[in-house]
């Protein structure tokens, strides 16, 4: 790409060309800087530029005052404290007692993880090895908290409270939006009603799906009232224990995206060739067998990737919970976005940012290592 | 079939297999469809029950929501409209001219702003009350950034996808080297932001001019592309903050400018991803037959490869669009009188001192859904035709 022109000169230019040509020719020869600089440069000043000037946030102290903010360094103080210090319990959960099943649970972990490593030791390139590595600290260290806190009876933080929504939202997302599209895709009338109806949800506003979930779980004006009454469960109040309000909190995230699993879904079954499913019923193959051997096997790589694409969004989360119970009780429904956000109104500007940045590691690490590992392994499958 | 295969013999069957067999290929058995059916009848209740919930309780007052649950309008409550009176027309400012207030408002300040640096015309305050405000705030700034978002985005897909890059990886480092520079030098040094980046430009467009040809490591299409769609990862929270102090410094602060920009770039992965996949998908002979006859890149671009996609374009459009439209946190940070968005007026019927007022809060939800489910409408019916499915099978 050079920016070199020597038709700019007056006089210079062949006979019969005008200044507008010349023009349109220089602006020809470099289209391809002008397609893509406008969309590089975006990218570059409110993206990246903002990233890393968000790990000056993480390493400093921030202070208001009268003529802007003042920065004074601090080294790794901030991401300290989250591990080791003030808000340990808060973002990692109690880790003390490790109760002796926890111990025997990571062991194992352990174990599996060195293990696959060791396995990729003698073949993978270098480069490959560095990211086997990376995965593979990360899955310890998950690990390692997982046993600490929850396995050993210990409540959890904000960090295992993001994954609750990302890998049990996913799965539960995942298993009903692929049956409601297996439903859909059976040769039934109104197939195109119900694909408008089951979008719906989707497209209307996380804000508003807070609100309207909140309203609905109302123990005592909601819709339900009635019938927890004739349960006996009048003074049982799902927003006071940890668990309960995570899983409600779950299924409302749920209500909202199980729609675009739904509809990926349904694409890829539709797309599967219908004379493959007849061959297979004129066999006389059942219609499991034929959904495991016929079905599955082509809609896997569109599975996977909208299960990466789901997880992408899902570590964002933070207007459920912020809606719903404001991230009570305690912090047992607080996603780390919504941590980052309380910690930054609570003037703490520097943790609050280092908090955001453990969560880009956390995103990249699983996401990458899913592409890596799963997905990038089914289109190779699917394409040999 | 002709006969030959017994199990599809319709005259000679008994009354379970006639419930159980389907009674042609291709078609479902009487039990199997009526479990089909119930599982998505008992779905769409699912589906409509909290969205029919708050329609109704937007026509309840404080003491209908307030006795416990009631089901249906003149049934078992009397529907009021107050809370669309509240919400509506109680401010003084609130009428119908009020929009057109609104936009000539908008006029006038974009007016102000550019012509700020020649001479100065003082903005005009909103004088309208919330609703409207945020109401033409949400359209105008969604439907521009919509537009700037896919223009931008599908001309990078359709460079990536035809016309070759190799950047090279030295002049990259180069680059990311001086932006920590800048960084350090504006906020432990003090130096103003402007200096430190015009300095830092020209020594990149120097340093890449007088080294660029000594670099052996390049990039190609295939890295930009997975850079520009790995943007999708970073958590909007992660960059909210310094936003805020980069546009504190520009003067941009509760500006539509500035949820403008921020809206299209926070979506511009998606467009370039779905975009890219149609491009590829092209026949590239139309485009090469158009060169040889002289067009040029910008020409070929508009007038032949654009129309061609324009299912794409336009399932991609309505996705932005509603993805705009309900973007929260970068509104919620980023404005506080002037550019207030829809979202954050439901957002903002949370903190009321009486506790929540549910059947206002409910009004307002149901303006804000009600242009989405008609946009949820036609966006299936793209998504029905596979428009959308090629990129996801990556």
């Amino acid at each position: 790409m050079s920016y070199q022109t020597n038709t700019s000169q007056p006089g210079a230019s062949p006979a019969g060309l005008s200044s507008s040509d010349r023009w349109r020719e220089w602006v020809d020869r470099h289209a391809g800087t002008f397609f893509i600089a406008p969309a590089v440069s975006l990218i570059l000043i409110f993206a990246i530029f903002p990233t890393i000037y968000s790990m000056v946030f993480a390493l400093s102290r921030v202070r208001f005052t009268g003529d802007g903010l003042k920065f004074r360094y601090v080294g790794l103080r901030n991401f300290e404290k989250q591990f080791f210090g003030s808000s340990e319990v808060h973002f990692l959960g109690r880790t003390e007692p490790f109760s002796i099943f926890g111990m025997l649970v990571f062991a194992v972990i352990v174990v599996a993880v060195l293990w696959w490593l060791y396995r990729s030791w003698k073949t993978a390139t270098w480069v490959r090895m560095l990211g086997r590595s990376i995965s593979a600290a990360m899955a310890i260290f998950l690990g390692y908290i997982l046993c600490a806190s929850l396995l050993s009876g210990n409540a959890i933080g904000t960090l295992y409270t993001t994954l609750f929504y990302v890998l049990v939202g996913c799965f539960v997302q995942f298993v009903i939006g692929t049956g409601l599209a297996f439903l859909c895709s059976q040769p039934i009338r109104g197939r195109n009603f119900f694909r408008v109806l089951f979008f719906i949800p989707l497209m209307v506003t996380p804000l508003g799906v807070g609100f309207a979930m909140r309203m609905i779980a109302d123990v005592t004006k909601g819709p339900f009232e009635p019938i927890l009454g004739v349960l006996g469960l009048q003074d049982w109040v799902w927003s006071a224990s940890p668990w309960s309000a995570r899983f409600v909190m779950m299924i409302c995230d749920s209500w909202q995206w199980i729609p675009f699993i739904f509809i990926c879904m349904l694409a890829a079954l539709e797309n599967v060739p219908r004379d493959h499913v007849e061959a297979a019923q004129v066999d006389g193959a059942s219609s499991f067998h034929i959904f495991r051997e016929v079905t599955w096997p082509q809609v896997v790589p569109v599975a996977v990737t909208v299960l990466l694409i789901r997880a992408i969004e899902a570590f964002k989360i933070m207007d459920l919970p912020n809606i719903m119970t404001g991230g009570g009780p305690g912090s047992s429904t607080e996603s780390m976005t919504l941590h980052s956000v309380y910690v930054w109104r609570a003037n703490d500007m520097g943790s609050s940012a280092a908090i955001a940045y453990l969560l880009l590691i956390l995103t990249v690490v699983v996401c990458a290592s899913f592409f890596n590992y799963v997905v990038l392994g089914q289109i190779r499958k699917t394409r040999a | 079939m002709s006969g030959a295969h017994t199990k599809f013999d319709l005259q000679n069957r008994g009354l379970l297999e006639k419930m159980f067999e389907p009674p042609a290929v291709g078609k479902m058995a009487p039990v199997a469809k009526i479990v089909v059916y119930s599982f998505l009848a008992i779905w769409s209740l699912f589906v409509l029950f909290p969205i029919y919930w708050v329609i109704i309780t937007s026509f309840k007052d404080a003491a209908a929501v307030n006795q416990g649950p009631s089901y249906f309008p003149f049934v078992d409550f009397q529907p009021t409209l107050d809370a669309w009176r509240i919400n509506f027309t109680a401010d003084p400012y609130c009428d119908m001219a009020a929009i057109a207030r609104q936009l000539y408002l908008l006029a006038h300040n974009s007016v102000a702003f550019v012509l700020s640096p020649v001479v100065t015309i003082p903005p005009m305050e909103p004088q309208i009350c919330k609703i409207y405000l945020a109401f033409t705030n949400s359209v105008v700034i969604s439907i521009i950034s919509t537009i700037f978002c896919v223009a931008v985005g599908s001309m990078a897909a359709y460079a990536l996808a035809r016309i070759q890059y190799r950047p090279k990886f030295g002049n990259i480092m180069i680059f990311v080297l001086l932006i920590v520079g800048v960084i350090l030098a504006t906020t432990y040094a003090g130096v103003p932001w402007w200096m430190s980046s015009a300095v830092a430009l020209a020594l990149f467009f120097f340093l890449a001019r007088a080294l660029g040809r000594h670099f052996k490591m390049s990039l190609g299409n295939g890295d930009i592309l997975f850079w520009m769609i790995s943007q999708r990862i970073l958590p909007p929270i992660v960059v909210v903050v310094p936003l805020y102090v980069m546009f504190q410094a520009v003067r941009l602060l509760d500006t539509h400018l500035a949820l403008i920009l921020l809206y299209a770039v926070a979506n511009l992965p998606i467009v370039v991803w779905l975009m890219h996949d149609f491009f590829a998908n092209l026949p590239i002979e139309l485009e090469e037959s158009a060169q040889l006859d002289g067009a040029t890149r910008f020409g070929i671009f508009w007038e032949i490869v654009m129309p061609l996609t324009r299912p794409g374009l336009a399932a991609t459009t309505l996705l932005i669009l509603v993805l705009n439209w309900n973007e929260y946190l970068f509104a919620v940070f980023l404005s506080t009188v002037k550019v207030q968005t829809m979202p954050i007026m439901v957002a903002a019927k949370n903190t009321g001192e009486k506790g929540v007022l549910w059947w206002e809060m409910c009004a307002v939800t149901v303006v804000m859904i009600i242009p989405v489910i008609i946009m949820a409408v036609l966006l299936t019916r793209f998504i029905s035709k596979g428009v959308l499915l090629g990129a996801v099978k990556g």
